[in-house]
Parts: C-alpha cells; sequence; structure tokens
C-alpha cells in the first residue's frame, strides 16, 4: 500500500509509517507516561525485550564466531598447514577460505538464476492468471515445498536427481563444450555443482515464489484498470502496471532466496563431489564446495585448530549472508514509495 | 518381578557399599560408592551376573558404531541397570574428549600418539585396546563384473589417475578371463576426514611407496575428483555410475558391487572377515609401548598365505587406573565383553568385523583384567 498518504486514525498506532511520521508517535507515549500501566506496559516491555533479543543474539553469535576463529586467524601459515589435516594444497587461511567462498556464492548465484524467473512466472500465474480456486490450492502447494526438509532433497537430489541429470550434463558437455562453464571431463555421476544448483533452486523457489505472489497482489486495482481501459493485454497491463510496482518486492524476495541458499548444508554435502578451486566447469567433479557443507563434512574429525579453521570459514559466510541482507534492505529502501513487500 | 529383583540387587548393593565405605578410608563419595554394585564385581567380566550399575559415556570412532549398538545391547542384557552411551563424534574428537577427561572411554581407529598419552597422563595411565577389525574393500561399478584381481601399484595407479580406462594393460595382465570395457574409471574418495582413507592410504603408501608417495593421512592427498560424505555417501556415489572404483568399509558394500583381490606374495587375496584376522595375525605389535597398550603396526607388504592387508583397526582408548570404584567396574564389564568372543562375535553379526586373532584377543583381555581404581 502506498502509506504516505494515508492518514492513521487518531488514537491508533500507526505502523509502518515512513520515517518523519514514525518518529512522532514515539515521543509521545513518553509525554503520556502516566497513562501506560498494568497491562500496557507489561506488552510495552515485552516487546521492546524481544526486539533486544534478537540483537543480543546477533551479537552473540559473531562474538562467539570471532572469539573461536582467533586460534586460526592469528596463527601462523606453517602451523594450518601442519596441524590442520583437510587443508591440504592451502597455503595459508585466506587461501583455503577463498575457494570456499567463490564455491558457495558460485552454488547460490547460480540457483537463483534458476528460480527466479520460474517463481515470478509462478507467482504471476496464481495472482493474475490461475482462477481463484486454482489459485489458493497452488500458493498451498508452494508453501508447502517450503516446508520439506532439506535433508530430504539433499537424498533425492544425490539419489533421483543426479543420475536423472546426469545425460543432459553429458549432452551440454558435448555439444556446448566450447562454453566455458561447460568445459572439462564432465562427471559420470552428476555429482556437481550444475546439480547441486538445481537442487537448491527447487528449494528457494517457495520462498521467492511466496514474496512474490504477495507483492504482485498489492499492485493497485487502479493501476491495473487504467492500463486495461487503454487497451492494453493483460501481458502489457503486467508489465506495465504489476512488473514495475513489485520489482522491489521480487528483488527481496530474491535475497530472501539467496540467504538460504548460501546457508544450505545438507542438500550440497550429501550432492557435490567437493573441491577446493576458483573453478567455473559446472559440470565437471571436484571442483568446488561451499563453506556449509565444508563444515559439515570437516566438523566430526577436526582437531582444535581445525574447529577454528572450520569456525572462521563460518565467519565469512556470515559477513557474506549479512552483506546480502544489507543490500537486499538497501535495494528496498532506496525504491520504499513502490515497495509492496515492506 | 522386575522390581523386586532390582530391590534385591539395590540390597546387596547397600550392604557391599556399607562394607565397602567402612572398610576403605572413604575419599569418594559414599553414594557414589553406593551405586558401583557389590565389590568384587570387577572379578568377573563374563557378563554373567548383573552387579554392576550406573552409566558409562564414550566417544569416537563412527566405525565402531554399529559394533557398539552390538555390544550395548549384549552388555546391557546381561546388566540391565547399565547405561552404556556411545557418541560417533569421530576418532579424534573421540581421543580428545577423553584427554580432556569428558569420556570414560574413546573409539579411535588409530592408537593414541605418544603426545596424546603424554596429554592424558594428566588425567590417567591411558592405554589402547584393539577392538574392532574390519576389512575395507576396494569396490567397483562394472556391469557384470564381481571380483577383479590388482596389484597394490594397479590400485595406486587407478586411484592417482594415472590408469584412466577399465582395459588398460596392467588391469588385463591380472584378470585374462574378464571382459574389460574401454570405460573411463572414474575413482571415488571419501570427502569427509576418515580412518577409512588412512587405512587405505597407509596400504597404498607401504605397498606401492614408489607409485604413491603421501603417507598415509585421514583426508584424500589429492585435488580434484568424484567425493562422498560419509561411508554412505561413498558407496551411493559408487553406484551413482558405471566405470566407479572407491574404497569402503567391506560391510557397507552392497551385493551389486565388485570387490577387488588384492595380489599378496603371489596370490590375489579377496576382503573377508577371515582374511582381515590373518592379515591382522601377521602383524607384530608395537613393542615400545607400555605392556597393556596394545597397538598394532598392521604390516601392509605382508605376504602371508590369505592375509588380507587393507584393513583397519580400531581401539578403545581407556584408562589404566580410574578414580573410582564405579566407572572401573563398568568400563572392565563392559571391555571385557567387547573382547570377549561372545563381544567380537555379537560384533562380526551385527557389522561384519573380523574377530580379533586368538594371540592378541589375550593380550586385550589380559589389558582390561589390568584396569582398576587408583
Amino acid at each position: 500500500m502506498t502509506a504516505t498518504t494515508s492518514p492513521a486514525p487518531p488514537g491508533t498506532e500507526p505502523g509502518g509509517l515512513p520515517d518523519a511520521e514514525r518518529r512522532t508517535p514515539r515521543r509521545r507515549p513518553r509525554a503520556q507516561r502516566v497513562v501506560e500501566r498494568g497491562a500496557s506496559r507489561v506488552f510495552r516491555w515485552t516487546a521492546t525485550g524481544a526486539g533486544a533479543l534478537i540483537l543480543i543474539v546477533l551479537a552473540a553469535v559473531a562474538v562467539f564466531l570471532v572469539l573461536k576463529a582467533m586460534p586460526a586467524m592469528t596463527a601462523s601459515s606453517d602451523e594450518l598447514v601442519d596441524g590442520v589435516s583437510f587443508m591440504r594444497g592451502s597455503s595459508s587461511l585466506l587461501d583455503y577460505v577463498g575457494p570456499l567462498v567463490f564455491g558457495t556464492v558460485l552454488a547460490a548465484l547460480l540457483a537463483l538464476l534458476l528460480a527466479v524467473p520460474v517463481s515470478i512466472a509462478i507467482a504471476l500465474f496464481i495472482s493474475h492468471y490461475a482462477p481463484r480456486r486454482l489459485a489458493a490450492g497452488l500458493g498451498y502447494v508452494v508453501d508447502l515445498l517450503a516446508a520439506v526438509p532439506s535433508v530430504v532433497f539433499g537424498l533425492w537430489g544425490a539419489i533421483v536427481l543426479a543420475p536423472a541429470v546426469q545425460p543432459l550434463w553429458a549432452w551440454l558437455g558435448e555439444n556446448l563444450g566450447w562454453v566455458p562453464l561447460f568445459g572439462g571431463t564432465v562427471s559420470p555421476t552428476g555429482r556437481v555443482i550444475a546439480t547441486v544448483a538445481v537442487v537448491l533452486a527447487v528449494m528457494i523457489l517457495p520462498i521467492i515464489t511466496a514474496v512474490s505472489r504477495e507483492v504482485f497482489l498489492q499492485t493497485p486495482r487502479l493501476h491495473e484498470e487504467a492500463a486495461l481501459a487503454l487497451g492494453a493485454t493483460r501481458w502489457e497491463m503486467i508489465r506495465m502496471t504489476v512488473l514495475p510496482f513489485g520489482r522491489s518486492g521480487v528483488v527481496s524476495a530474491a535475497m530472501l532466496g539467496l540467504g538460504r541458499a548460501l546457508g544450505e548444508t545438507m542438500a550440497v554435502l550429501m550432492i557435490i563431489s567437493q573441491g577446493f578451486l576458483y573453478s567455473f566447469l559446472l559440470l565437471a567433479a571436484g571442483q568446488q564446495q561451499t563453506i556449509a557443507a565444508n563444515i559439515a563434512a570437516q566438523f566430526p574429525e577436526a582437531s582444535d585448530l581445525g574447529m577454528s579453521v572450520l569456525i572462521a570459514t563460518g565467519l565469512a559466510l556470515f559477513v557474506i549472508t549479512l552483506v546480502v541482507n544489507m543490500s537486499a534492505r538497501a535495494i528496498v529502501a532506496r525504491r520504499k514509495d513502490f515497495s509492496g513487500a515492506n | 518381578m522386575k522390581l523386586s529383583l532390582h530391590g534385591r540387587v539395590g540390597a546387596v548393593a547397600l550392604v557391599g557399599a556399607l562394607a565397602l565405605s567402612l572398610a576403605a578410608c572413604g575419599s569418594d563419595d559414599p553414594l557414589d560408592t553406593a551405586a558401583s554394585g557389590a565389590p568384587g564385581a570387577g572379578e568377573t567380566t563374563s557378563g554373567e551376573t548383573s552387579t554392576l550399575s550406573g552409566e558409562l559415556d564414550g566417544a569416537g570412532a563412527s566405525s565402531q558404531e554399529k559394533a557398539m549398538d552390538a555390544w550395548r545391547a549384549g552388555f546391557q542384557t546381561s546388566n540391565p541397570d547399565v547405561t552404556v552411551n556411545y557418541d560417533p563424534v569421530g576418532s579424534s574428537g573421540g581421543r580428545q574428549q577423553f584427554i580432556d577427561g569428558g569420556v570414560d572411554w574413546a573409539g579411535s581407529d588409530s592408537a593414541l600418539k605418544p603426545e596424546e598419552i603424554e596429554a592424558a597422563a594428566a588425567r590417567c595411565e591411558a592405554i589402547d585396546i584393539p577392538v574392532y577389525i574390519s576389512p575395507i574393500a576396494i569396490t567397483f561399478n562394472l556391469e557384470g563384473v564381481t571380483e577383479l584381481k590388482l596389484a597394490p601399484a594397479t590400485v595406486a595407479k587407478i586411484f592417482r589417475g594415472d590408469i584412466t580406462s577399465w582395459d588398460d594393460a596392467a588391469i588385463k595382465a591380472d584378470n585374462p578371463d574378464v571382459e574389460l570395457p574401454a570405460l573411463t574409471i572414474t575413482p571415488v574418495h571419501r570427502a569427509d576426514g576418515s580412518g577409512t582413507t588412512k587405512n587405505f592410504t597407509d596400504y597404498l603408501n607401504k605397498a606401492a611407496g614408489d607409485v604413491w608417495t603421501d603417507e598415509g593421512a585421514d583426508d584424500w592427498p589429492i585435488q580434484g575428483g568424484e567425493s562422498g560424505t560419509g561411508t554412505s555417501g561413498l558407496v551411493q556415489a559408487v553406484q551413482a555410475a558405471q566405470g566407479t572404483i572407491g574404497y569402503a568399509d567391506e560391510s557397507a558394500v552392497p551385493a551389486e558391487l565388485g570387490k577387488v583381490s588384492v595380489k599378496v606374495g603371489d596370490a590375489f587375496v579377496a576382503p573377508s572377515a577371515e582374511s582381515a584376522a590373518a592379515a591382522l595375525a601377521a602383524s607384530p605389535r608395537d613393542e615400545e609401548r607400555g605392556e597393556h597398550d596394545i597397538a598394532v603396526k598392521v604390516d601392509r607388504t605382508t605376504t602371508a598365505a590369505g592375509a588380507y592387508p587393507v584393513i583397519l583397526v580400531s581401539y578403545a582408548v581407556a584408562c589404566l587406573t580410574y578414580d573410582d570404584q564405579e566407572t572401573a567396574d563398568l568400563v572392565k564389564g563392559l571391555l571385557g565383553y567387547v573382547v570377549s568372543e561372545e563381544g567380537q562375535a555379537a560384533a562380526q553379526t551385527a557389522a561384519g568385523s573380523a574377530p580379533l586373532p586368538a594371540e592378541l584377543a589375550a593380550d586385550a583381555k589380559a589389558a582390561v583384567d589390568a584396569i582398576s581404581v587408583g
């Protein structure tokens, strides 16, 4: 809703207003402090506490990561290479974290690339094309998809999808091998990052679809009807009104999906043949690995210093996720006027 | 019925505890001692009596997990008042927790290193007791082929990537009767750190040192290539395509996959409980260690007939002396059962491990019997 013009009814707490207006009511209760007592006061402090708690938890996680990663960050390269068995060919911590960050971002971006167009199409179908009853059912099914545990997606990816999709990868390698992405020896098992990306895409599909659908539904009716009245077809109407209106909402939906894809562990762990290279070969085995999956794989047999190295990679993931979320916020904030999501 | 039995056991325990606390100088909390059961429980390790009670915590190698389930079931059946916990956190995790005093005993795919024994000295004198011996099968996925004969150097070259096709002359030479396809070989290794990888690479290094120059280690030394996480992940990767080859605990390899018979001396030996036991019997003990600290130096280059040297020896790490009677009795009872013929048979049924050879079993039993309160 374009809230800028709608005045809040007197006496009620106006929520979700732009900053300028939000600041005034915050000052007001302070002046009327006498009035606020009993349940109202309890509720106020409970809400404040809950709000503070999330910050405390976030800070605690950050502190934990930094503290535990310290030994690895301060250790000399020799200590690391001698003391941590899984650091193989790496010569320093950065040398070890780098390829993992690369693999994580690559897998997540590929997943996003696959998921976003499909999600937008599903969301548009639900919001503007499907008959109402079908739309409700379909929306429900999409939400259900979000409830499938990632281990199940991992099992499905490793046992069903990887062998099934391998012939397609082989065909790509054979016919489009000159494209750098599809070069190298195509894995005969299908346990490659391309398969991982497909599974991740399926996993982030529900969240992107759900948010996009909500945004599309909030397109002002007048805009849509105006477009139709000017003689636009339904597709033109969507292109002229729904998509521009929902753009920033879709972006933030995509960022939410990206966040989930970045941190996904089990599905990646169960599917990928890991490698530690800066490699764009999507169909070759043993090229990339993601941070989360690597932590899960190496954690059980890690020594003290090894644990610290793993936590340092976790810290890197934490930072990446934070940056992604903040940039999503920034994008949404910049286009606030049109945002249906916020 | 059961309740009254418990009551009787409790009464006996109480009398025993009284006697104990009167006799001993009583540095321990008497309540603690009361739970430990009647004195003399430590003398019987056969598991016939059910005078043991309490809780025992262990952690360590996941390779022992299946066997440990069987041992726990067997031990708790004859000692219904005992609870045994085993957390399969991994070998190094288990050893670390043992050294730190977090668990009563640990399972580990390798014996304690000298520096670890030193670190554990703050707690107690640590000993290693071999409890679980398992053959590691080199397994492959080739339609219609269930057995291949390979020399160690050939295996090493395959996993190094020097031999890339199944119809390579080196493979053909040892398998004249097998029809081998002109298919690319896809070696699969473990993605996670693992005792299986360590023992397998140690075998390659010792038996084919000029090809496999890396020393045995928990982590696969070569970059790239197919991999799977955990034994099941690896087996699943091998199953996923034709022409793959990997290595896994023999008991975990499904029937449709082939197994390699490795060249030992002039013969080829297939992985089995018997051939693993034979290889262990041909391996010397590490003589530099204490009397009851039993570490086996597996002889990977043995030429003994029928010995399969690609084996994993997993240990129980325990204290020679415990602070309190209860823990000492429980550890003694559990490990006594584990190294007994009965316990080893249970593990063989449940996990496909090889029973301890007679000589080693006797040594292990002597070590368990030496556990005491100090």
